[in-house]
């Protein structure tokens, strides 16, 4: 017998038992639909945190300084000739703080940032319109300012900023451009806040130094040259190493991946379970079947069945059952990913390698499961198996 | 055709010893019409289970054609099950669920044969007992007599050289008993073995050649037993 002709008396039996046929599918369609859906979400979670931390700026390096007594931060000069050293290729300063922003009636208490023109490419976020802080702006304590995009659309509605005279905290500012929407990023949010330069900051918001650094390594490779220059430059400086902390974008993702990788494990490993659970019911099933159907193979074997033809078409059965559930899961499981990415917007990363894997897990499940009752089956005495009612 | 030397066959039942067959010896030669007749009890049935290689002998040798069974492997059983022999039983043994014409294919799917072949054969030999018109009737929409004849066509549908039937009125009315018995004296003239196991003398008496069992030996008939 060849095994088409197994899969074709397979299907017979499987179609002779619908309703049966389909509950016991039913186990494995939710452990494949499971398997697909938890780890789509998964994979979207981490592709998203990983896409967010890449778009803070690339090869990112942060400086947070504490200070120590009356030493509590660097000056703007200090700041920028951190740019000289080696393997730094842009560093920008920030001062910040909180203040009232006035456009006409409109007013937003929002986030400044006081920083320099390097500011845009070391933080990967650009203008969308007008143009970014320039130095003369910085040399020349201008007062200019560049928008959030969401502090443009709420002061501004649809109308073109760039032009406009506002006031930050009463005095007067020209919006020079507005910044392009990034949306909801790690750290807060990323488009509420104005930035205007570092130098006009420090009288704005009367606040002297520059306590946050933000520096982009030449490259992935001199990140740490960079990151252990700074730390020994900043010990020499204030002489504690408490009173600053340096930490890069790497680390960070290090970290998140670890995280999102043990959460699409965890939620894998659930959803495994629950395909483990739908095997056992096929093997159940199959059991069942087997004792049913003994008259069934006992005329089969008197009519020259032989016993790898019994065991075939009992094991075929059950992956039969198994694969159509894990096909049926399968498509399931991407419909509802697609749906639910649809309508709320979530990142989902659909790889098809996990949808392999879980079908391919399915089928296996068929295999194993039906397995010892095929070989049941197989090894019956034909004539113990006419002779039973 | 067949060949039984000195065949015994033992059971184990409840951890008592039952001698059903004690040294059966049997010669069938090809085209023979015999009647193996016996009460119940009596070991036809033991007997029926071995010449049909169901099962195999405590002790002593059994030829069927030239192979000698007592010696086969269980796949080679099959096999010989599947190509030499034509099983009717007296409780039809039919798949419920598959029509009359998917009952007759099934040994050719084991045996291997192509599809459209295959239909074609079961269809032949369906038409040979009668049933042109019934073949996409399930065994519960068929009489009992029209379910034997299936079961008839299902044995003779792969060639076997010895047809073997185990009581095969003993489910049926008269009238369909006669019919089942015309078909099995039409295939032995058609030159097939054919072996019928019975308890009914009325049939054994249709059977060229008689012999009986009692107790687990055999008797021919008109023999003299001292």
């Amino acid at each position: 017998m060849n095994l088409l002709q197994a899969v074709r008396l397979a299907f017979g039996a499987i179609m002779s038992n619908k309703l049966r046929s389909f509950l016991t599918m039913l186990g494995v369609i939710i452990g494949v639909f499971a398997v697909v859906a938890l780890v789509s979400i998964g994979q979207g979670a981490t592709s998203q945190v990983t896409a967010e931390i890449q778009g803070m700026g690339s090869n990112l390096i942060v400086l947070a300084i504490r200070g120590r007594g009356g030493l509590d931060s660097l000056t703007l000069d200090e700041a920028v000739a951190l740019a000289k050293r080696p393997g730094v290729s842009a560093v920008a300063p920030v001062v910040d703080g909180y203040a009232t922003v006035k456009f006409a009636t409109e007013s937003n208490y929002t986030s400044i940032v006081g920083t320099t023109s390097a500011y845009s490419f070391v933080r990967n976020h650009f203008v969308d319109q007008g143009r970014f802080l320039a130095d003369v702006d910085v040399q020349n304590r201008l007062k200019v300012a560049v928008l959030g995009a969401e502090v443009a659309e709420n002061l501004f509605g649809g109308l073109d900023p760039v032009g406009h005279e506002i006031r930050i905290n009463g005095s007067a500012f020209t919006v020079i451009g507005v910044l392009e929407e990034k949306g909801f990023s790690l750290g807060g949010p990323s488009d509420d806040f104005v930035i205007i330069p570092a130098s006009t900051a420090e009288r704005l918001l009367r606040r002297q130094g520059i306590r946050t650094v933000y520096l982009q390594a030449e490259s992935a490779a001199t990140v740490d040259l960079v990151v252990s220059g700074l730390e020994s430059l900043m010990q020499l400086y204030f002489r504690d190493e408490n009173a600053f902390s340096v930490f890069n974008q790497a680390e960070i993702l290090d970290i998140l991946d670890e995280v999102t990788g043990v959460l699409t494990l965890m939620l894998g490993g659930i959803a495994g379970i629950s395909l483990l659970v739908g095997g056992i019911g096929i093997m159940n099933i199959m059991l069942v079947s087997v004792t049913e159907r003994t008259r069934e193979i006992g005329i089969n074997k008197a009519l020259g069945a032989k016993k790898r033809d019994i065991l075939l078409q009992f094991l075929i059965e059950s992956v039969v059952i198994s694969g159509v559930g894990g096909f049926i899961g399968m498509v399931l499981g991407y419909g509802t990913v697609r749906l639910f990415s649809g309508l709320f917007g979530l990142t989902i990363a659909f790889s098809p390698q996990v949808v392999l894997t879980a079908f391919t897990f399915s089928v296996f499940v068929g295999i194993f499961f039906g397995l010892y009752p095929a070989n049941k089956a197989a090894k019956l005495n034909p004539i113990d198996a006419l002779r039973s009612e | 055709m067949i060949r039984l030397e000195e065949i015994t066959k033992t059971y184990q039942l409840d951890g008592v010893e039952v001698n059903a067959l004690r040294g059966v010896t049997l010669n069938i030669s090809e085209g023979e019409f015999v009647a193996i007749v016996g009460p119940s009890g009596s070991g036809k049935s033991t007997l029926m289970n071995i010449i049909g290689c169901l099962d195999t002998p405590t002790s002593g040798k059994y030829w069927l054609k030239d192979h000698e069974v007592s010696k086969l492997s269980d796949n080679k059983l099959a096999d010989i099950r599947n190509r030499l022999i034509g099983f009717v039983f007296q409780s039809f043994n039919l798949l419920p669920r598959l029509t009359a014409l998917e009952n007759v294919e099934r040994p050719l799917i084991y045996r291997g044969v192509p599809k459209k072949e295959r239909r074609m054969l079961a269809e032949k030999a369906l038409e040979r007992v009668g049933l042109q018109d019934r073949m996409f009737h399930r065994p519960n929409q068929l009489s009992g007599g029209q379910q034997q004849r299936v079961a008839i066509a299902r044995a003779l549908v792969g060639d076997p050289a010895l047809i073997l039937a185990d009581e095969p009125t003993g489910n049926l009315d008269s009238v369909s008993g006669r019919e089942v018995m015309y078909l099995l004296k039409e295939l032995h003239a058609q030159g097939r073995t054919v072996l019928l196991i019975t308890h009914d003398t009325d049939i054994a008496r249709q059977a060229e050649r008689r012999v009986k069992i009692f107790d687990g030996r055999l008797q021919e008939e008109g023999e003299v037993v001292l």
